[in-house]
């Protein structure tokens, strides 16, 4: 044993037979189908919305637009709509954050405190996805409504004064998006948190942690990965979302998403509505790229 | 934090899982410095009696104790108590030093750099502090779970089935090394596993457990030389049990009849007073010779044995031998030179110094506690 003391053992070289690299060229010909779709749908429709964001703003739907390299599209789309991406990005973070101060105690129930509801409980998380998105939207309308049962409890214990409403206000629009996005949030964080060894926290605890301190330096450095997938998967939908800011706010409370869908879709300002949607789409991923440097997920084992 | 010296007491403890009672009012000492083994088949309760004394699992009646304090109702965090577990739990996520300073830091031990590194280097860690676990060997991990107990110095350090996921060799190795280590720091340990030879390898006194009660406790030497039951003459070693009647006594043995033929047992081994008793004799205390061939005078012997398979196995000839009666005894026999070699079908005389047998009682089970392929890995 003293003679391996402090020499770090070598791993050898795999050796690749022919067999294996034959194998291994077979194994990238099963990548082709879904390189093919990604082409076709996700890359050509991202060049071509690049060129869209280029075109020259004069033309218009009728007419048709000429394409002329105007960068000044992007300067334009900001200085117009820079209020919409702050709020944007403020709601989906807050929607974010809730989401995870929510989703974690609930995911953390289900991995560790459930037993045999376990199973139960994820059909629960899912069973939202069985209605319509722009359906369990709307129902919100109602129970948000200002005669609703949630505004008139407010109005009753005070929180909320007798001529406030809930309805058309930011804290709709967050409400909405926490809701819409919660299992998005508790799924990855149960996944992450149900491969946690349970030994390793009662080894924590062995080893002088209280469960607070056992939490805070075993369990959750071990389910980060969830966390950062988690958020992950919540932020960026929240931040191009439109249909909660649409259905339950007014044009006070409107997102990136509303401008975009109203200048493809009702104004048919094509330039506009693409240098927004490639701003956003720089703008989210700069931010994601920063977060996982930050959390370090590729340390994780 | 509770005392941290003094003997680990358990007192009338019960564990009850449901209606499956895991520990059935257990009394229990492990002397302070001791190395402790408790012993016994998986189920038997070896590990719920630990995870007691550890604090994760809390005992239906009954109290435990460190000295004079009662850490029933402690916490594992405020308990003087560390624990090697079977799949080492080490955390995945810190290096080997962090995972060995993770106690030290959580009480807020000032010189922690200084003490996990000193114990990396008792476990000759010391150039993998940077690493993380999964980089490490089985037996390293290994090593990284027992310093990261150690350095805490607890009162008494907990080993649940430590070498369980070694292979032979390595096994052997560290057994060594652990009797060293716990001989340097004189921490109490108390070691579960069901490896009867790790056991008598390493431990200064061993309980062997069956069915969530003692049957046995004393030094290997004691269990081995002398069992109180069935199930401890056939978990520890091997044992040939023979059928006999007590018939009367002569000074300080007593005379049994077995199978027509007289034999003396010591009555100090003999745990049976009257009556119907099974008689045991290990296979290395017998002696096969050849019928007519010697004078036995002060000896036991039964004869009319006839050679039925001979198993040649370097440092020892192993024998079957079938008895009259029907039943095959083994003997093994090391090979000195000294013991004429016997071919198949040899009749021959079984031998035995009155002071090697002993009597147990015919109620119980003639098997049990014999190994059964799957539970000897």
């Amino acid at each position: 044993m003293t003679s391996t003391a402090g020499v770090p053992p070598v791993a050898p070289e795999p050796v690749v037979d022919g067999e294996t690299s034959r194998r291994r060229g077979w194994g990238w010909l099963l990548l082709v189908p879904g390189m093919l779709w990604l082409a076709v749908f996700f890359l050509f429709p991202t060049v071509q919305l690049v060129f869209t964001s280029l075109y020259d703003p004069s033309g218009s739907y009728e007419t048709g637009y000429a394409m002329t390299w105007h960068f000044g599209n992007y300067a334009d789309a900001v200085r117009d709509n820079f209020t919409l991406f702050v709020r944007s990005f403020m709601y989906a973070g807050i929607a974010t954050v809730i989401c995870l101060s929510l989703g974690y105690p609930l995911a953390y129930a289900i991995a560790f405190k459930a037993g045999r509801w376990k199973n139960f409980m994820l059909v629960l998380v899912i069973a939202p996805f069985f209605t319509s998105f722009l359906l369990r939207t709307l129902s919100w309308r109602t129970i948000l409504s200002d005669q609703g049962p949630v505004t008139s409890f407010l109005q009753t214990i005070a929180v909320l004064p007798d001529d406030g409403r809930l309805l058309a206000t930011p804290v709709a629009v967050i409400a909405g998006l926490v809701y819409n996005f919660m299992p998005f949030m508790t799924l990855p964080l149960y996944a992450s948190l149900d491969k946690v060894d349970y030994r390793l926290i009662e080894a924590a605890g062995d080893l002088y942690s209280s469960p607070l301190t056992g939490f805070r330096r075993v369990t959750f450095p071990l389910s980060l990965p969830g966390v950062v997938s988690g958020t992950l998967l919540t932020f960026i939908p929240a931040c191009g979302d439109y249909i909660n800011a649409e259905l339950l706010g007014t044009p006070k409370q409107y997102m990136v998403g509303n401008r975009i869908q109203a200048a493809f879709l009702t104004e048919h300002n094509y330039p506009l509505a693409a240098s927004l949607s490639i701003i956003l789409m720089a703008v989210v991923v700069l931010m994601v790229v920063f977060y996982v440097r930050r959390a370090g997920t590729e340390e994780l084992v | 934090m509770a005392e941290t010296s003094g003997d680990l007491r358990f007192e009338g403890i019960t564990k009850k899982f449901g209606d499956f009672v895991a520990v059935d009012d257990l009394d229990l000492t492990v002397p302070q410095g001791s190395f402790f083994a408790l012993l016994g088949p998986s189920g038997c309760g070896k590990t719920t009696s630990l995870r007691m004394a550890a604090g994760l699992e809390e005992p239906t009646a009954g109290r435990v104790l460190i000295g004079e304090t009662d850490i029933t109702g402690l916490r594992p965090y405020k308990r003087p108590v560390n624990t090697v577990f079977q799949s080492y739990a080490l955390f995945p996520h810190l290096t080997i030093f962090d995972n060995v300073a993770f106690g030290l830091r959580r009480r807020g031990v000032q010189d922690f750099k200084k003490k996990t590194q000193d114990m990396l280097e008792l476990v000759q860690l010391d150039g993998y502090a940077a690493r993380k676990p999964t980089q490490l060997s089985g037996g390293q991990q290994q090593r990284v779970a027992l310093a990261r107990a150690l350095v805490n110095e607890p009162g008494v350090l907990l080993l649940d089935e430590p070498l369980g996921a070694l292979d032979l060799k390595l096994r052997r190795q560290m057994q060594i090394e652990l009797k060293r280590i716990q001989t340097d720091v004189g921490i109490t340990f108390v070691h579960v596993t069901h490896d009867q030879e790790e056991a008598m390898t390493m431990a200064d006194t061993i309980a062997v457990m069956n069915h969530g009660v003692i049957e046995q406790m004393g030094t290997p030497a004691e269990l081995y030389e002398n069992p109180r039951t069935t199930f401890v003459a056939n978990f520890l070693g091997q044992s040939n049990l023979i059928m006999a009647t007590v018939t009367g006594r002569s000074g300080d043995s007593l005379v049994v009849d077995c199978e027509g033929q007289t034999i003396e047992v010591e009555a100090s081994r003999s745990h049976v007073e009257s009556g119907r008793a099974w008689l045991g004799v290990r296979p290395e205390k017998l002696t096969a010779v050849p019928t007519g061939r010697e004078d036995h005078a002060g000896a036991n012997v039964l004869t009319g044995g006839k050679v039925s398979d001979v198993s040649f196995v370097g440092v020892s000839t192993q024998y079957l031998v079938a008895m009259p009666w029907g039943e095959e005894l083994m003997v093994f026999q090391q090979n000195t030179g000294q013991h004429t070699p016997l071919g198949h079908g040899d009749t021959v005389d079984l031998v035995w110094s009155p002071g090697h047998a002993f009597l147990l009682d015919a109620k119980q089970d003639a098997h049990a506690g014999m190994m059964t392929p799957e539970d000897d890995e």
